[in-house]
């Protein structure tokens, strides 16, 4: 029987594996290897600032398993959204690290550098001519949420990887990418079924999340058929099982039944799961292609200002029972006293009383016998920020409330400094559909001879 | 006769999570697939009735679908604020189901 087998070896870029699942994987010989390294889901921040959320070693780590494997067997080592966000330095610093490796152990392969970075007046362009969509709940973006955009990225469907596979590339670092397509791409390039391969795909783009018990630091194979598709684990301590399999279907999805992606949406209505063994077959999932070259997804952060953080508790009774009143004072305070530099934003984040985590769950059965407090402060510069934040804790650690009997101090601090910089604070400021066009995601190929790059 | 149900017992799973950085998105697994036929069947979870459990207006529900291969029901609705914007509790949603976990029902 025609098979089409895909190694997804971790969650994420970066989350590792035991090298024992690897190597089972590599005995299964797959067709491809394959690996999502990103998602909004870390925030704003590292698609603004450009920055990578995980972290370099641990993505070498990775990496030096999977280019050695992949150019030992001759087979495809494609990454999407490399980098975590998909933007061009994400791209750069994920080209680097697989440079480094390939120098070092004297690799030799083609790879293609795939960019989803949009420059500002492309996006300005289709906006003004009306082909920018409202993606619902997210805002209707204006010219200004553009113009203010650090970085912005369009989420690449399976084409552009078909294409540079096409031309002969083993080795795809790809920038923003709907996250099953790069498990995917390599199956419908050989023919397969384009519903059951991203099903494949959006299942496996997560790894053993999907088998039980799940994690998200280990291996996934898998095994494309005409008519279905089968999930295998490669540790002997998981395995996969209807329920997780089906459970992971709806992991991070609005809609079970109906997943739009670019070029088209995965429709799992008539999607059955059945138990083999200690694996699971999946068959039924299809795929309803738009019209036309359809519309991409949008993503951008933008720059808010500069966070300082204090951190600190009290396990005061007569301050816990009076803390939203005191802190309530604490901000007229501070307000009163830099009423000349009002554009700042004071938070004071209390957990323990039931309300810290959670936007629902307000209410808790009985006092709390402490509480932790942190002092957030946000202004255009770093230097308001602490100072807003620095006469914010002093102020509540002498502040006089009603009753007090502990009148030496407030607040327990762990640190000294009290006072941490927080760094850069970025807003997502595009989440929203354009319309596709055709070259949005240029590919530059690179040959690498014995570990010297050309290109 | 009435029977009274925990949700905390009768389900593997009660989780919520972003999709996207616009949506919180709740997934209830149920243990028994019978059990979820009659919850189904019962149309327990409406968008009402978890309007009232998170106290949240109603049109901030997405959707509440049933979804057998799974023995789940998703609910996904509006988040309170984009993820990470100043005021953010939980930039990956992935505490917001406490509520759930005291949700009782009668079948």
């Amino acid at each position: 029987m025609k098979e089409f087998r895909i190694l997804s070896p971790t969650a994420i870029l970066g989350y590792g594996f035991p090298a024992a699942s690897f190597e089972e994987g590599m005995r299964r010989k797959p067709h491809a290897i394959a690996v999502d390294a990103g998602s909004t889901d870390p925030g704003p921040y590292y698609l603004g600032s450009g920055k990578s959320f995980t972290d370099r070693g641990a993505v070498k780590r990775d990496l030096e398993f999977m280019l050695t494997a992949a150019v030992a067997e001759g087979i495809p080592l494609i990454i999407g959204s490399a980098g975590g966000a998909g933007a061009n330095s994400h791209l750069d610093w994920n080209v680097d690290i697989i440079r480094e490796i390939a120098a070092e152990k004297k690799l030799s392969f083609k790879a293609a550098v795939i960019s989803s970075q949009l420059a500002h007046d492309v996006v300005l362009k289709s906006f003004n001519a009306g082909d920018v969509k409202e993606l619902h709940p997210a805002p209707m973006p204006t010219a200004k949420h553009i113009e203010d955009s650090t970085n912005i990225v369009a989420q690449m469907s399976e084409k552009p990887f078909i294409d540079a596979l096409d031309a002969g590339a083993q080795v795809i670092i790809a920038g923003r990418s709907y996250d099953p397509v790069v498990f995917a791409a390599p199956a419908i390039r050989a023919g397969f079924d384009a519903g059951l391969a991203l099903h494949m795909g959006k299942i496996l783009e997560c790894a053993a999340i999907a088998a039980f018990p799940g994690s998200g630091s280990d291996c996934m194979l898998g095994i494309l058929r005409e008519d279905c598709f089968e999930l295998n684990t490669l540790n002997p301590a998981r395995k996969c099982t209807v329920t997780s399999v089906a459970a992971h279907t709806l992991y991070e999805k609005s809609d079970p039944t109906s997943l739009p992606g670019p070029g088209g949406a995965l429709d799992l209505r008539q999607t059955t799961f059945e138990q083999a063994g200690d694996g699971v077959i999946v068959r039924g999932s299809k795929f309803v292609a738009d019209e036309g070259l359809g519309f991409v997804k949008l993503e951008a952060a933008r720059l808010v200002g500069r966070r300082t953080l204090s951190i600190a508790a009290t396990i005061d009774p007569i301050m816990i029972a009076q803390l939203g009143k005191v802190i309530s004072a604490v901000k007229e305070r501070v307000n009163a006293n830099f009423e000349n530099l009002r554009d700042f934003y004071l938070d004071f984040k209390t957990y323990g009383a039931g309300n810290g985590a959670s936007f629902y769950d307000g209410d808790t059965c009985c006092p709390p016998s402490e509480i932790a407090i942190i002092i957030e402060a946000v202004a255009d510069t770093r230097e308001l920020a602490d100072t807003i934040c620095s006469f914010a804790r002093s102020t509540l650690l002498h502040y006089g409330y009603e009753d007090r009997k502990s009148t030496a101090g407030n607040l327990a601090f762990p640190f000294s400094p009290s006072d941490f910089a927080g760094g850069d604070v970025y807003e997502f400021s595009l989440y929203c559909l354009m319309k596709a066009e055709a070259d949005m995601f240029p590919i530059k190929y690179v040959d690498c001879k014995e570990g010297v790059w050309n290109g | 006769m009435v029977k009274y149900f925990d949700l905390f017992d009768m389900a593997d799973v009660i989780r919520s999570k972003n999709a996207g950085p616009y949506e919180f998105t709740f997934d209830i697994i149920f243990k028994d697939a019978d059990h979820f036929e009659e919850f189904a069947k019962a149309d327990i979870m409406t968008p009402a009735v978890f309007a009232k459990l998170y106290n949240i207006p109603e049109t901030d529900i997405i959707s509440v679908i049933y979804f057998a291969p799974a023995k789940a029901v998703k609910i996904t609705i509006i988040r309170p604020m984009a993820s990470g914007d100043l005021g953010e509790k939980d930039i990956y949603g992935a505490q917001q189901h406490a509520p759930l976990l005291d949700f009782e029902y009668t079948l």
